[in-house]
């Protein structure tokens, strides 16, 4: 089943096929010998394809050349942004970091792992029902702590639901403290630009946009001099260390650059085919419901709430259907939990448990789109039958 | 016709593995499910032990992977929780002797996993145990493993007959070892894995500790048949029937012969200890009865064979059903047989029923 060409994928926001240019670029790029740190000639003509790559990704992130820190992971650069700028804050006495309470774990985590072991004193603003943080509770909270505060570290786009937040308004209450947006899910999929946005640091990952795994960039603001989390030998700018990956990020620059110049059109490709989602979905299964209706969404990612099922049962069924998408949430142990995301919009646990994410690219089809419909509302009976849950209404 | 859709319940084992491999030859649809049955599973690398921790998931998902079927893993910690941890609990508290391996299958695996494999549209549930189910004029039946050292159709011997129709134990006709060198002809590196044993929800291995956290340790009197004090215990549900070691008594019998436990009275909190002659059991009453095939006609006795423990000796015995109960009049009298167990009557190699023993004469 897995593996299969007649797999109808849906996860895109999990990870997505590399595009062309990042496969030729990685495929060229990997049988080149030199270490882009070396002095001899095979090294630097590594290191200059590297620096041309991170031009290019500066280019299309909307930053210059030396704010871009190659990183291995989103998870590291995650990592980088919110224990650096913490550490930095916490030198100078303060210790107060905020952020929302629907973070990816890669931002929680060493979040809530600062407060355990560091000290920290954390603050989490809540989100609407609409998927959308409080700019109000923000503003008051930034008013009583902003004079402690390290960081304020806020996602530019939900991963489950796919809201997208307002950072430039975070930004402008900020005012001095350095703001961090994870930026992995919206990075080419929308307009993003680090320096009209205004934040201090942001993450972005090079599997999400067509681009190989196992590398991300932190783009850090000029000037700033974070403590590092990686110690060794300080190959990028002393904040992070490690040999570089240089077919990794040339083939990250080759689909960066790919997705920003073909943004407009997949972007409006997209919507359209979540349109025709939502629309197919909702009809067979009356019922559900879109969770963050919130007016700015990403293009590809939605999430339903199917009451009364069990997203586990529901991913079982669909992919004996041939269809992938995911539950969005994290696994406790390989046991689906209920999502925190969903949980902060005000979801209880049973709905919270009972729903799906879907999440497109332009390389889907109507078709396919058709296919989930015409089994969802059959895969959704089953789950019900299956389940101790009641059916209640919203 | 499309083809038959089923759950292989996998627990990481290599019994498990190679069943839900056999299914896939068999021309099956199969899906591989591990059970996670604790709230708090052992997370370490450490922790393989057979079934049931995070290390035992992964080797489950490995071999799903091997034989290349899908894999999902089912929280089942609040049913297990509740049909076999509580079980095991109160049937301590009330004196008897439970079987939670038992209970696992008839709650776990064949009832809550069954039950959401069908509302899911799968027609039964692949596990690795060892028995044989067979077509007799049109009735499924449950019978022995050609292997006697892992034959499990005692453990299974509760399911309900359309528990049992929706059940497919692709090892019943084969030996252990062969089992494993399947799994090694296959490339399932869990062929070498042992066996589990002991309680999986007790991971220390030490079930009177486990019993005595939970339930307390109240000192009680130990007593002779006629009620004179003969020492003290701490807890005496930690006793089992038939048990002789650790009693610790000061005073010796008249002839001096070893005491043994013939009974724990879980009211008073007494054990009561005699000789080895005072344990013997000629006849033995089970309710509720669950039969697989036929029902046995009511008070019409039949031959048959009875086994009290799960690698038990096959008895002789006469067994009627009264309506009620499942009663065995054994040949020879067995020792030690403590109530919570269950009685299973075999006709042959044939499971005719089982019922948890109530009382022992």
């Amino acid at each position: 089943m897995a593996g299969n060409s007649n797999q109808i994928y849906l996860d895109h926001a999990a990870t997505t096929p590399m595009v062309q240019p990042a496969i030729t670029a990685l495929t060229t790029q990997i049988l080149k010998t030199g270490n882009a740190s070396s002095l001899h000639s095979t090294g630097r003509s590594v290191r200059k394809e590297l620096e041309e790559a991170r031009e290019a990704i500066a280019k299309a992130a909307g930053c210059v050349a030396s704010e871009v820190i190659f990183t291995g992971s989103g998870t590291e650069a995650n990592n980088l942004a919110i224990k650096g700028l913490y550490w930095l804050g916490a030198k100078g006495g303060k210790k107060t970091i905020i952020t929302s309470t629907f973070e990816h774990h890669a931002v929680m985590d060493p979040i809530k792992w600062l407060a355990e072991h560091e000290g920290g004193n954390v603050i989490e603003i809540p989100v609407s029902k609409a998927g959308v943080i409080d700019l109000n509770q923000l503003k008051q909270v930034v008013e009583k702590y902003g004079s402690q505060t390290a960081l304020i570290s806020i996602m530019h786009a939900n991963n489950e639901i796919g809201t997208i937040q307002p950072i430039t308004e975070v930004v402008r209450i900020a005012g001095n403290i350095p703001v961090h947006t994870d930026a992995v899910q919206s990075f080419g999929k929308i307009d993003f630009n680090f320096t009209s946005l205004g934040v201090t640091a942001a993450t972005i990952s090079a599997h999400k946009v067509g681009g190989p795994l196992g590398v991300a960039a932190l783009i850090l603001r000029k000037g700033l001099d974070i403590e590092p989390v990686l110690h060794g030998g300080g190959q990028e700018r002393d904040i992070r260390s490690g040999t570089f990956n240089a077919p990794g990020i040339i083939a990250f620059a080759a689909a960066a650059t790919d997705a920003v110049a073909n943004k407009n059109d997949r972007e409006l490709k997209v919507r359209a085919l979540k349109e025709l989602l939502i629309n197919k979905v909702l009809n067979a299964v009356p019922d559900s419901w879109v969770n963050g209706a919130a007016e700015n969404t990403l293009p590809g990612i939605v999430n339903i709430t199917f009451p009364g099922t069990d997203s586990e049962a529901l991913l079982l069924l669909l992919d004996m259907q041939g269809i992938a998408c995911s539950t969005g949430s994290a696994c406790s142990a390989g046991v689906h939990r209920p999502s925190h995301v969903l949980m902060a919009l005000g979801a209880t646990e049973d709905e919270a448990t009972s729903a799906l994410r879907f999440s497109i690219s332009y390389t889907n089809t109507e078709d396919e789109i058709e296919k989930l419909a015409s089994v969802i509302g059959d895969v959704v009976a089953k789950s019900r039958a299956a389940t101790s849950k009641k059916v209640f209404s919203s | 016709m499309s083809k038959l859709k089923v759950i292989a319940a996998m627990s990481g084992g290599v019994d498990s593995a190679v069943a839900a491999a056999r299914a896939v030859d068999a021309g099956y649809e199969v899906v591989g499910v591990h059970l996670a049955l604790s709230s708090n599973p052992q997370k370490y690398r450490s922790g393989a032990r057979g079934c049931c921790t995070v290390e035992d998931s992964h080797d489950a998902r490995r071999a799903a992977d091997v034989i290349g079927i899908p894999f999902y893993i089912w929280d089942m910690a609040e049913e297990f929780h509740a049909g076999v941890v509580e079980n095991f609990l109160s049937e301590y508290q009330s004196g008897r002797t439970p079987n939670p391996c038992l209970r696992c299958n008839e709650k776990i695996k064949f009832e809550a996993v069954l039950e959401r494999a069908k509302a899911l549209g799968f027609d039964g549930v692949v596990t690795g145990h060892y028995a044989i189910t067979k077509e007799v004029n049109g009735v499924k039946t449950l019978n022995r493993a050609v292997d006697p050292g892992k034959d499990q159709s005692y453990v299974l011997a509760v399911l309900t007959q359309e528990q049992i129709n929706g059940a497919i134990f692709p090892l019943g006709d084969t030996v252990k070892d062969e089992v494993r060198k399947e799994a090694e002809r296959r490339g399932l590196f869990v062929a070498n894995k042992p066996d589990s044993h002991d309680i999986c929800f007790v991971p220390s291995g030490d079930n009177a500790g486990w019993l005595r956290e939970r339930l307390g340790s109240e000192v009680g009197p130990i007593v002779d048949q006629s009620g004179n004090k003969l020492g003290e215990h701490n807890g005496a549900y930690t006793y089992t029937i038939g048990q002789r070691r650790g009693l610790n008594l000061t005073v010796p019998t008249p002839k001096g012969e070893p005491r043994y436990v013939l009974k724990i009275e879980p009211k008073t909190n007494t054990v009561v200890v005699g000789t080895h002659e005072a344990l013997a059991v000629n006849k033995i009453a089970g309710t509720p009865p669950i039969w697989c095939g036929p029902i046995p006609e009511i008070n019409k006795t039949y031959r048959g064979f009875a086994q009290v423990r799960a690698h038990g000796e096959p008895l002789p015995t006469e067994y009627k059903f009264d309506g009620t109960h499942l009663i065995a009049e054994l040949d020879q009298p067995v020792f030690g047989l403590a109530t919570g167990q269950a009685l299973v009557i075999y006709d042959g190699d044939r499971v005719v029923g089982s019922a948890t023993i109530s009382e022992t004469f």
